[in-house]
Parts: structure tokens; sequence; C-alpha cells
């Protein structure tokens, strides 16, 4: 029975695979291995240079910082304000709390291009316009997250927060030095998935960065689409390396991705 | 009462920069669409006050309806297939076997990859001409498949890149509920000698409907939004047989500078999407009054 359970998982793996060792194969393919039928499953060549021809024509390194920044920048704001935000949600009572909060929740369902046009007014107006402040102010506004924070605040017990209040610390010292102590896997979670968020936007970044040394990594692999045309090799090539640093961050954080949202409470 | 008042203003402190982010780059935003949709707008310049007119139009417009059922065909296949495909991983890898960590973490790595980057990808993969696809159809002795001319293949391609991408996160929510399933209750399962697809149909399928609940409501909301793998893979062709709603409302508003249009497009869409999550809501709570 384990048997046949580990063989279809690793089948089923293997065809989920596929396209990452495709992308992986053509990459080091040159323009006449692809275009001779059929392409072999394993290189015959090895054109190494595709990983390196297009840094001299393109400010790729440029756009890794620009996206490491946006990425860096948005997790620590973002997972701030909604730390913040997600526990007075949970555990405070103020008026109007719930109402903001179904306000809140309710933008999940607002796609990004239906409210770009004035967003995108806004970071004119505010003089953004190509800029990485551009691209990161708006998407502050984060309500997974906060909707994650809530659910994991919602599982302290209340008798913990009264005993630190009995000891006579302000709300405000409690969420600091006894709640915040207690987040760590719910910051972890919370910084992961911003991270990603942000490392693969791309619309959003596309409309506000016009300048191609401003772009971010998944702006200006679309730009290296119409650049290279069919030359596969090197597009792929390019592919590879802008899903790279993500691919790494989640080998070293995977334990998170994978059980972190079993931690936060969604189910 | 001072503790009341203490505790509110903590509130208040607290909730501010996330109040202020939202109201001003998410609210205004959502209120200024609608306000836009009743508008001719082109971007710059003054607007003109078209009241419903846009809305009118948008009745008449027949790709407006095209993309409509785009997006609802695109729903109706891709939420069910990576849902079940998340569940089956899920079910596949609860238990322990060797590797279990591991074939967990590949399964998920789809999801990491950005939409362009896999757009990129599966716009190799789907070549025409040269993809490996239909390599390996013909080698398989199947006819070769016009993946970029033809409307249903294209929406096909569509779909399975996003079926690709979503089945790793359908599997952690999964694993998540599954974790949460108290074991007493399979072992008195076992005592009353339920096993396998019974006790799959009788015990664990119901007891993950919370789970199945927030996937079918988040998967919802998200088919609705995709955007990034139409925009490499397909463009929204060929003519606009994978254009969803999305795409029609930022091309209206971005490449036609129709941008009160776009808003109106927006608007249906948002409601379309509201609408959908509310209903689900309240069959969830009918069903869990009956139980």
């Amino acid at each position: 029975m384990t048997r046949i359970r580990v063989a279809l998982a690793v089948a089923g793996v293997l065809v989920l695979m596929f396209p990452i060792y495709w992308m992986l194969r053509v990459s080091v393919a040159g323009t006449d291995e692809l275009s001779t039928l059929p392409v072999a499953l394993w290189p015959r060549e090895w054109h190494l240079e595709n990983f390196v021809e297009p840094w001299r024509q393109y400010p790729f390194l440029r756009w890794l910082g620009n996206s490491v920044v946006i990425a860096v920048v948005s997790v620590v704001a973002t997972v701030g304000i909604n730390l913040c935000a997600g526990y007075a949600f949970a555990k405070l009572r103020f008026p109007g709390r719930d109402l903001l909060f179904l306000l809140i929740i309710s933008t999940l369902m607002v796609p990004i291009q239906v409210i770009m046009v004035p967003q995108f007014q806004l970071v004119i107006d505010l003089n953004l316009l190509d800029s990485l402040g551009g691209v990161i102010l708006p998407r502050l506004a984060e309500a997974f997250g906060l909707f994650m924070a809530r659910q994991f605040f919602l599982s302290i017990p209340d008798e913990l927060l009264e005993a630190a209040r009995c000891d006579g610390a302000g709300h405000l010292r409690t969420f600091r030095s006894v709640v915040l102590p207690l987040s760590g896997p719910l910051i972890a979670v919370l910084v992961i998935f911003t991270f990603m968020w942000r490392w693969n936007e791309f619309v959003w970044p596309l409309i506000v960065l016009t300048d191609s040394d401003s772009y971010t990594l998944p702006v200006g692999l679309q730009f290296l689409i119409q650049q290279f045309g069919s030359n596969f090799g090197p597009l792929l090539a390019m592919s590879f390396l802008s899903i790279l640093p993500m691919l790494v961050v989640f080998a070293v954080f995977q334990r998170y991705f994978v059980e972190g949202i079993a931690r936060t409470g969604i189910r | 009462m001072a503790g009341r008042r203490a505790e509110a203003w903590a509130g208040v402190v607290l909730t501010s920069p996330a109040l202020l982010v939202f109201t001003v780059f998410m609210f205004v935003p959502i209120a200024l669409t609608f306000w836009y949709s009743l508008h001719r707008y082109s971007g710059f310049g003054r607007m003109r006050w078209l009241g419903l007119e846009n809305y009118r139009t948008i009745a008449d417009d027949p790709t407006f309806w095209t993309a409509l059922r785009n997006t609802a065909v695109f729903t109706a296949v891709s939420v069910p297939l990576s849902i079940a495909l998340g569940l089956g991983a899920a079910l596949l890898l609860n238990r322990w076997m060797p590797a279990r960590g591991l074939l967990r973490a590949l399964v998920y790595v789809p999801v990491v990859i950005s939409g362009v980057a896999a757009g990129v990808i599966f716009l190799r993969l789907f070549d025409p001409v040269t993809g490996i696809g239909n390599q390996l159809l013909t080698q398989a002795g199947l006819p070769e498949i016009n993946w970029q001319g033809n409307g249903a293949a294209a929406m096909v391609s569509v779909i399975a890149v996003t079926t690709w991408q979503g089945i790793g996160f359908g599997m952690v929510v999964y694993l998540a509920g599954l974790q949460g399933i108290p074991r007493e209750i399979y072992e008195a399962a076992a005592v009353d000698g339920a096993a396998g697809w019974r006790r799959f149909r009788r015990i664990t399928w119901p007891l993950l409907a919370p789970t199945t609940f927030f996937l079918v409501v988040y998967s919802i909301i998200t088919s609705f939004q995709v955007f990034d793998v139409v925009y490499v893979l397909t463009r929204g062709g060929p003519g606009t047989s994978t254009t969803f709603l999305v795409q029609y409302a930022y091309d209206q508003g971005f490449n036609q500078r129709r941008q009160g249009y776009a808003a109106a497009i927006g608007m249906i869409l948002y409601v379309i999407v509201l609408a959908l999550t509310i209903v689900q809501w309240r069959l969830r709570q009918r069903r869990d009054a009956s139980l």
C-alpha cells in the first residue's frame, strides 16, 4: 500500500517538475539545436553563454537590485503594519472594529487591474512615477497578510494577555513584550509570503516603471520576450536566473511555506 | 471606564498605519473607480459626465460578454481541477513515506515561480512548431495541436499553467486541514470497520469542509484576477478566446485609453466576485445550520 502511494507521488512530482526541467534543458540549447526536430531530452551541447551574454546587453543586475529593494522594503513595512493591525483586530475592542475589518477583507476581491487607473493617477500626483516608491507604497495595503495575522492572534489565549495586564503592562507593552515574542511562526510566514508576492508582482510595476533601468525582474523578463523573440535559449536562461533568488528563499524556508499555513490557522 | 478607553486607544494606534494605507491606496481608489465609471475619461485632461452610459454600452458589447464567458469557463474548470489535485497530493503525502518533505516541497515549487516566468516556460513547451508538447504528442501517435491558433487549445494551455501553479497551495492548505482532524475519530472509525474510500467519504471529506470552503472562496477570487500568465502566454488570443475580464479592462484602460469604460468593467467584475463570495458564505451558513 505504501509502495503504491510512493509510486503515485513520485510519478506526480515528476510530471509537475517536467516544465522546470525543460526550462533548464532549453536554457543551455543553441538556436540550431532547438529548430531541428525532435529536440533531444538531454542536451547534446552546453551553451552556457546563454546565462552570461544577456548581462552584457541588458541591465539585468539593475533589475535584480530593483527587485531586491522593492521586496525587502515592502516586506519590512507590510509585515509591521499587518502585525499591529492583525493584533488589534483580533484582541482589542474599539469602535467600528468589525466593520473596518470587513471592509479591509473585501478589498481581497478587487483585482488590481480594476483600481489601477486611480492608483496610477495617485502615483503621478505624488510624483512617484518610474520610482521604486511608486511600486512599493500602494502595495502596503495587503489584506491577505492582515487576515493571516488576525487568524494567528485569535488563537492566543486571552488569559495570557490579562495576566500581563495584571502585572501593570499597558496594551501596547503587552503587544510588544508578550505577544510579539510568541509570534515567531507568524512573522516567518508573513515575511515569506509577502516576499513572494512582491518578488513575483508583474502588472503594477509594469505600469509604474517606464525606464528600462528601473524595471524589476518580471518586467525585465517580459521585455526580454520581445527582444529575444524565438531565441529561447537565453530567454529561458534569464527566466531561470529571475526565479533563482525566490527558489533559494523557498529552499531555505520551505518548512515555513509548507507548515506555516497550518500555524496561522487557515484551514 | 478608563480601561475600556485605554483599550480603544491602543486599538486605534495599532490599526492607524493599516487604515492609512488602506484608505489612501484601496478605499479611495475603489470609490474613484466607481466615479470614473460614470464618466468618459482618457486618463488625462477633463472627464465628461456620462451617467450610466458606460454600463449600457457594456450590455451591448460582444467582447465584454465573450470575456465574461471566458472568465466563467476558466474558473469553472481550473478551480475544481486545482482543488481536486491539491487534495489528492495532500492525501498522498499526509502519511509518512520516504522523502515526504522533499516531495511536498517539490509540489510547492511552481507556486513560488512568478507568473511571467511560468508563462515563458510554457510558451516554450506549447510552441506549435518546435515545442516539446507537440513533440511528445507526435511520439505518442497523437495529432499535433495548434496551441496558439486554436481558441480551445489556448484556453487549455492557460488552464494547464494556472493549475500547475495552484496544486501546491491547495495541497498545503489541505495538509493543514488534515492535521486538524483528531486521530481518535479515525481510530473510532477503524473499530467500526470503515476504511479506504468509505472512510474518506464519511469522515475525511466532511471534516475537511471548512478547508474546502476556504479554498473554493480563495481560488475563485484569484481565478477572476488571473493576468500575468495570460499576458505572456496568449495575450488574450487567438482573437479574444482567452481574453478574461481583467485583460479586457486592462486593455480598455491602458491601451485604448478608455479609462471610464475600463472602470465600469472593473466595477462589474468586483460586484460579480463579491456576489459569488456572499452566496458561498450563505450556502455554508445554511449547511452548517442544517447539521
